[in-house]
């Protein structure tokens, strides 16, 4: 019965490239509504576990359980079906070039056929997700006319726009200005506390995490603010990888404690 | 010893899974042929990509090769004073074999480089993969029209090959070098070539197009290693196709030969 609760899970998942490593061993689960950091360096896994958890790379050994049902050895099909309840922002935003902001946005809504968008919505239904990054005046343009902030807007509004139960984020702030970087975070967590979503975050950087944990959406004031929740952390838990092993999971307070000097390291350099 | 026995049996290995990941990428890009959705305005875009991009290039090659063997075969055909059959050595050669390879050698260069450099830098900006995620199949939307357009264009871009190489061995054969009629050139070319010819002049194409697209499509899916790995892609993608083209010609030669 747990099982059917959990969003995702992963269960001993192991993932090879020829003879390395990618993911060892993997266990992993989110809850509905939960939001999961996943912090690690450069190479630890943490986009393949995000790739893994989509169906985009099959894991050689362990299970995925995706919304309660086994997807390990399903079929392309029964993956589409599941991809249509799940929002996935790519590293780079992952826009097509060659279309405009608006085809981008409808993408999912007019090619993933279990999302049964009528042809009539498709278009205010791009608009409301453009909108909602505050990108409404874009729909005409191509990603090449828009600043890498920009583009990772567009990148949210395409994840969202399916109004799906459980939303993936790979490095959303990466190679990105601390202003630009904080306006996509608010963007995430106006997201995750607008349409409780569940929400899973890959990242470098701890102060995404941190803010995740420690801010929510004030809607009245359109803007981030510091939570009520006398436990300082909205359901969120930690994660961190190191070398395609997952080395630490849980609260905030837990890992800014903790004596192992790379999970620790992630919070001190922060705070330095 | 040992250390490079293991090189040797990765190396194996690696050209095992390149060879297996070919033959699923086409087995997936025929099947799509059969299966929904069809993307025609990718087919369309694609053919004028391929085929009008292409016609430039094809039809300059084709008409300086048309020539040139017409000033390359003077002496000799003077020689044994038969002038007159300029017509049909370059009918034959143009139709038979130089035409398709050229025509296939251009396009290999031009086209396959374009296939690979382009999906290459859809992989690694993981646009291929942002495709899967949003319930297309890459092989379907990208590789089938590349290759139903490859397939349509090929053929027809080495007929207008034949056509204009043959008008420029007519050039330095009758206007330039004199060394036959106007009506002789055109009569002894038509005359000499059988239906054998064109169905190999025809065919040659056809396949050439398989071996363009294919491997085109698959150094762009398998591209990997950022900006650098996109231009090794379009390298190898020109260099397999180029090579390719060469041996099959042979083997498609020799049938024909073993036919008459």
């Amino acid at each position: 019965m747990a099982a059917a609760a959990e969003v995702l899970k992963l269960e001993n998942v192991t993932v090879r490239f020829d003879e390395k490593t990618a993911l060892d061993r993997v266990n992993f689960a989110l809850d509905p509504g939960e939001t999961c950091v996943i912090l690690g360096a450069a190479g630890s896994g943490k986009t393949i576990l995000l790739k893994t958890a989509l169906g985009l790379i099959r894991p050689d050994e362990g299970r995925v359980i995706l919304f309660g049902k086994d997807m390990t050895n399903a079929e392309e099909s029964e993956w589409m079906d599941a991809r249509a309840r799940m929002g996935i922002l790519f590293q780079e935003g992952g826009l097509f070039d060659s279309l405009t902001i608006e085809e981008n946005v409808a993408y999912p809504l007019v090619n993933i056929d279990a999302v049964e968008c009528p042809e009539e919505e498709v278009l205010p239904r791009v608009s409301e997700a453009l909108e909602f990054v505050e990108l409404g005046h874009t729909l005409e343009k191509i990603p090449s006319e828009l600043s890498g902030g920009m583009r990772r807007r567009v990148g949210i509004a395409r994840a969202v726009v399916t109004r799906p139960n459980l939303v993936l984020y790979d490095s959303p702030t990466a190679g990105l200005d601390p202003i630009t970087a904080t306006t996509i975070m608010a963007l995430i967590a106006k997201e995750r506390d607008t349409r409780r979503t569940t929400t899973a975050l890959v990242t470098q950087r701890y102060q995404d995490g941190h803010l995740l944990a420690n801010y929510q959406w004030d809607a009245a004031n359109e803007r981030l603010a510091p939570s009520n929740n006398s436990a300082g952390a909205l359901n969120t838990r930690f994660v961190v990888l190191n070398e395609g092993r997952v080395v630490f999971e849980g609260p905030q307070a837990e890992l800014e404690s903790s004596n192992d000097e790379y999970i620790s390291n992630f919070a001190r350099r922060w705070k330095d | 010893m040992v250390a490079s026995g293991k090189a040797l049996g990765d190396w194996l290995k690696s050209q095992i899974f390149a060879l297996q990941n070919f033959v699923v990428l086409s087995g997936r890009a025929y099947l799509n042929l059969f299966r929904s959705p069809h993307y025609a305005d990718d087919v369309a875009l694609q053919m004028d990509t391929i085929g009008v991009g292409s016609l430039p290039i094809v039809l300059l090659t084709s008409l300086s090769i048309g020539a040139t063997i017409t000033l390359q075969m003077s002496r000799a055909l003077n020689q044994y004073g038969a002038s007159g059959q300029v017509g049909q050595i370059v009918a034959i050669s143009l139709v038979r074999e130089l035409g398709p390879v050229l025509t296939a050698v251009a396009v290999a260069g031009r086209n396959a480089s374009g296939m690979a450099s382009e999906l290459g830098s859809m992989k690694v900006t993981e646009q291929i993969d942002a495709m899967r995620a949003l319930g297309t199949d890459p092989a379907q939307k990208l590789v089938t029209p590349r290759l139903v357009a490859t397939s349509v264009t090929m053929p027809l871009l080495t007929i207008l090959a034949d056509a204009i190489g043959l008008v420029g061995g007519y050039l330095m054969a009758v206007e330039m070098l004199q060394l036959t009629t106007s009506s002789q050139y055109w009569n002894s070319a038509y005359q000499v070539l059988e239906y054998n010819d064109i169905l190999q002049g025809l065919l040659k194409p056809l396949i050439f197009a398989q071996i363009i697209a294919l491997l085109g499509c698959y150094y762009g899916m398998h591209t990997s290693g950022g900006t650098q790995g996109v231009g090794r892609a379009t390298t190898q993608s020109v260099v397999a196709a180029i090579v390719w083209v060469f041996i099959i010609n042979v083997f498609i030669g020799k049938f024909f030969v073993n036919l008459n």
